[in-house]
């Protein structure tokens, strides 16, 4: 029986496995290579979505529990946003491999914390690993594109 | 193609796995399973079953003596929870330290028991609370301490067509205080090398009138000290012999080297995890 879902506004129906992961739905099927995959095991982030504004690693994320979910990938943020700016601004991005999943987490944080703390950020990106930036440019950005001072 | 089923009651899940016990694999969250099925598809079910739309399966209640979490509730939202934060504040506490947020938006108390890995972030706490289960099978439910639970590696006490449907966690004793710490590489994520909740009652002669302890990752799976327990009954703190408990936990555990750490550091550093639960009067403390 296929998945019917909505992924970043836009209807989309899946005909694979239900124990399909949907990570690779969104590669394979729908084309969105923003969302990477990294360690494939929960561990790294790169693979971050929202489902039902909720940030989920996709990797681990079985289709058959997606029916009539709410998606959102990178693709689906906007593309100029305080957030997107903050990140150019505060040189937030290096390789770039993380940096979807880092956007995800940053946007899940900000929809409950509009104006985060050092910890609250540090919390909320808990689960994204960067590997070139040491961080403090990723938080400094995020304080920024919440109205903060960048200076964390 | 593999099979999936999701009911939408309990009394349907029951019916399934009662009916074809076997071969279902039970899925919720999929933290774990979704790696394990990822990594190694030769060992990968024939069927599934996902229980993450039961609805009997979900929510805290508070009751007259505890709480009430369903095995599928979320650890956000049991770490989120304010009677659980105010009475059970171990358990919020390994909640918030099992994986980092995405993983808990998703994964599951029932899951992380039910995985039975021996360093399941939340054991040490529901054991230092004496938490029952509830076994839901389609003849009728059983209650099982959480202590029974764990049978040996990777082994449960679940038997065929049995489905673990709750945790009751009784109120701490008033005048009882705990102490919960895991240790690993790193703030998030870490796979725990030693992790410990313990809950101690004393009198107001300062006599230890109960001491309960849990721990993980020490054992083949999470485990009791009773022999430190038994030890404590009884004692006032400054009659307490170090070298007495350390003996004790000598006896309670049986670490093993691994990748993640060695026999003797997980020794000492449960021993002295356990002297500092004992003398410390913090409340439960996120890991550093």
């Amino acid at each position: 029986m296929p998945t019917t879902m909505r992924i970043n506004g836009k209807a989309f129906q899946s005909s694979s496995a239900p124990n399909a992961r949907l990570l690779d739905v969104l590669r394979n099927e729908c084309d969105l290579k923003g969302t990477k995959e990294g360690c494939g095991e929960g561990e790294c982030g790169a693979c971050a979505v929202l489902v039902n504004g909720k940030l989920v690693n996709s990797c681990l994320v079985p289709l058959g529990q997606m029916e009539q979910a709410e998606i959102t990938t990178v693709e689906g943020l906007p593309e100029d946003s305080a957030l997107a700016r903050a990140f150019v601004q505060c040189g937030a991005t290096q390789c770039g491999i993380c940096t979807p999943g880092m956007m995800l987490a940053a946007t899940a944080l900000l929809m409950e914390h509009a104006n985060p703390t050092l910890e609250e950020i540090r919390w909320g990106l808990s689960g994204n690993l960067c590997r070139c930036t040491g961080y403090g440019r990723i938080y400094a950005a995020i304080a920024q594109a919440a109205g903060g001072s960048a200076d964390v | 193609m593999s099979e999936w089923t999701r009911p939408r009651h309990l009394p349907e899940a029951l019916e399934i796995l009662a009916a074809a016990p076997g071969p279902y694999r039970v899925i919720s969250g999929g933290t774990d399973l979704m790696v394990e099925s990822h990594l190694a598809p030769e060992r990968r079910p024939e069927s599934w079953l996902d229980i993450s739309g039961l609805q009997e399966l979900q929510g805290l209640q508070i009751t007259e003596e505890g709480i009430r979490i369903g095995a599928a509730t979320s650890l956000e939202a049991i770490r989120r929870h304010a009677e659980v934060v105010a009475h059970w504040p171990m358990l919020a506490a390994s909640a918030a330290v099992t994986g980092a947020p995405p993983i808990q938006n998703r994964a599951t108390l029932g899951g992380n028991v039910c995985n039975a890995s021996p360093a399941a972030d939340n054991a040490p706490a529901l054991l230092a609370y004496g938490a029952r289960l509830e076994i839901a099978h389609h003849r009728g439910s059983r209650w099982l301490p959480y202590g029974d639970f764990h049978q040996g590696y990777r082994k449960t006490a679940l038997q065929a067509g049995e489905l673990l449907s709750a945790f009751w966690i009784p109120y701490p004793p008033k005048h009882s205080r705990g102490y919960f710490r895991k240790v690993g590489t790193r703030a998030a994520q870490a796979i725990a090398k030693v992790s410990i909740a313990a809950l101690i009652e004393e009198d107001s002669d300062g006599m230890i009138q109960s001491a309960r302890f849990g721990m993980a990752s020490v054992a083949a799976t999470p485990c009791t000290l009773p022999s430190v327990s038994q030890y404590l009954l009884g004692r006032a703190l400054r009659d307490i012999a170090d070298a007495q408990v350390r003996q004790r936990v000598g006896q309670d555990i049986a670490p093993i080297q691994d990748i993640r750490s060695t026999t003797e550091y997980r020794l000492e550093i449960a021993s002295r995890l356990v002297l500092e639960a004992i003398h410390r009067r913090s409340e439960s403390k996120k890991e550093d």
